[in-house]
């Protein structure tokens, strides 16, 4: 059990970590890479916190599965759009004000 | 008979998205010509089956919970699914004549299309928490990809902001989900009703995530940056689907929880707090709506505001007498409903416009009422259901509210609903005065071919109507629901 909170509470850490990247970073990329570690976050709570003292639950592994495949589409619609964005603009982020500070070579 | 109606409804819209991404823009017309009219088939048999035999729950394809799909098909779901079938054949048909089929990218139109339709369905009928979270993904993921559809950079910045603000939403709310799961190990809404007891802090936390990240994606105030963007740069059909159903299904999923969950988890706080996003968001987006200098923008913003009436289901329904909460509940489902009607009309109406003017811009409307007053008159229709004036279904919709404000002692909404009522008068008329000026006296204007004036014309008189159709509609919220199927649901 103890165990299982351990998982929990590093997924919750995980979150901690990806929400404070999505939100801060500007750059593109990274903001995505943060939105992957926030997924993997929330998929370490789902399962950690499942496990019902008799043997592995089945139902948040499939449902991680799931969670995964989507997180998969999300990530490559992203990657895709961040790519044309980034042949069209030469900017890697967000931003319309002036490109100062825009990183434009970085990628 | 049920079990063809409910595989029509979810396998239809998943094998014309699959179907139509092997065809180019014009075979996809005609493919998906034919699939809207089954939706519209289905949907309509579905209603009236609910209609005679009350609700019932569904495990697809024979699988039952927690491995298999439950749907909950009960009075409100089917009022939306045929909501969406209406909309979205509306703005199906519009696109098939108002996209330019010449251009290549236009054939990634139909899968979209279709796939945001499976979402769609399956929000509206889905009983258990996750395959609510993969149906918004769906929703979401297919909208991001109408935006960007265009491929401009603007399109794509919009498109990626709209993006990034869903995954965001959407994994809040998955957060939330693991929460309840850990504590009950059941992911049915029903069954987790059941065994709640009492507000624990963990399940507290985890209904502000869910309600936090579906009030992104509905964008609620002050979390609404991503929506004008998006649905302003969007082709206008895409912008009336965003506006008319994408965003209604996330508030659809906050409003079933809070129902399910809310007087046991919310507090008077939490219920007022949303209220007064509400209410916020009626002010400030009705404003900056009249501010704006482009069409559509005017009309994004606008969605902005009257999503604000729908959080006042939050204050209506907390700790209310039943009947009040009732009022309330039927006020938000016929905004529901009206809102889908007049914004899908209204976005159709400034598409035609704005491909009539060849601008964006609202000053370029300049002597279009003389020349083509049939589109500014489906803008009008549907701004007088937006503004509350009777008989339109905005008007019934807020008169309920209103009673239920006053019935339930909270009459600081009443102000917030009589003033977004005159501020959304302020920002259509701003359209009608500019439009009226005269410049010219050549028509050098662009006239669009009647189906696509008729199109938008149809739903803003469907939105009138609703107000004098208001009680049959609501009748169908109180069909008694097949209770014993909930046992079928508990493993």
């Amino acid at each position: 059990m103890s165990l299982n909170l351990l998982y929990a509470l590093a997924g919750v850490a995980l979150c901690g970590i990806g929400l404070a990247g999505f939100l801060l970073l500007n750059h593109l990329l990274r903001r995505l890479l943060a939105f992957n570690l926030l997924g993997s976050g929330v998929f370490l709570v789902l399962v950690g916190l499942a496990q019902h003292g008799d043997g592995p639950d089945p139902v948040p592994q499939a449902l991680v599965l799931t969670g995964i495949v989507v997180a998969i589409a999300a990530t490559a619609l992203a990657i895709v759009l961040i790519r044309r964005y980034f042949h069209l603009t030469g900017r890697t982020s967000l931003d319309t004000g002036n490109n100062a500070g825009d990183g434009g070579g970085e990628s | 008979m049920s079990q063809w109606l409910i595989a029509g409804l979810l396998f239809t819209p998943l094998a014309w998205a699959a179907l139509s991404l092997l065809l180019g823009f014009r075979q996809g017309r005609w493919l998906s010509w034919l699939g809207m009219a089954i939706q519209m088939a289905v949907s309509l048999a579905l209603w009236f089956a609910v209609m005679e035999g009350g609700g019932f729950y569904y495990a697809l394809g024979g699988w039952n919970a927690p491995l298999g799909i439950a749907l909950r098909v009960d009075g409100l779901a089917v009022t939306f699914v045929l909501l969406t079938a209406a909309v979205g054949t509306a703005c199906g048909l519009h696109a098939g004549v108002y996209l330019d089929a010449d251009k290549p990218w236009q054939r990634y139109f139909w899968p979209l299309f279709w796939f945001l339709w499976a979402g769609l369905n399956g929000v509206w009928l889905g009983a258990d928490l996750f395959n609510l979270y993969v149906s918004l993904e769906l929703i979401s993921l297919s909208a991001v990809g109408l935006v960007a559809l265009g491929g401009e950079a603007a399109a794509l910045r919009a498109a990626l902001r709209y993006l990034f603000a869903a995954l965001l939403g959407s994994l809040a709310y998955l957060l939330g989900v693991a929460l309840f799961y850990g504590r009950f190990g059941t992911l049915s809404l029903a069954v987790i009703d059941q065994l709640l007891v009492g507000g624990e802090p963990a399940l507290i936390v985890a209904l502000l995530l869910m309600l936090a990240g579906l009030a992104l994606k509905t964008a609620l105030f002050p979390l609404h940056a991503w929506l004008p963007p998006a649905h302003g740069i969007a082709r206008s059909p895409v912008s009336a689907l965003l506006s008319g159903l994408v965003i209604k299904a996330s508030f659809y999923i906050a409003a079933r929880l809070w129902m399910e969950l809310g007087d046991r988890l919310g507090s008077p706080w939490l219920a007022q707090g949303m209220g007064v996003l509400g209410a916020a968001a009626v002010i400030w987006g009705s404003w900056l709506a009249f501010c704006q200098p482009h069409l559509k923008q005017v009309v994004a913003y606008s969605s902005v505001a009257q999503i604000g009436y729908l959080f006042l289901l939050f204050p209506l329904t907390f700790a209310v007498a039943e009947p009040v909460s009732l009022l309330a509940q039927q006020g938000i489902t016929l905004q529901v409903i009206s809102h889908a009607l007049a914004k899908a009309a209204m976005f159709l109406a400034a598409g035609n416009l704005i491909l009539s003017v060849r601008s964006n811009r609202v000053k370029a409307l300049a002597g279009v009422s003389h020349f083509l007053p049939f589109s500014l008159f489906s803008f009008g229709l549907a701004g007088v259901s937006l503004m509350g004036l009777p008989p339109t279904g905005g008007f019934a919709a807020k008169w309920l509210l209103l009673q239920a404000s006053l019935a339930s002692g909270q009459w600081w909404w009443v102000v917030v609903l009589l003033l977004g009522g005159v501020l959304a008068a302020a920002y259509v008329f701003r359209i009608y005065r500019a439009s009226f000026l005269e410049v010219s006296n050549s028509d050098d204007f662009y006239h669009p071919p009647q189906s696509l004036e008729a199109i938008p014309m149809i739903l803003a008189l469907l939105a009138l109507g609703l107000g004098l159709v208001a009680e049959p509609v609501l009748s169908v919220l109180a069909l008694p629901f097949e209770v014993v199927a909930a046992e079928a649901v508990h493993p």
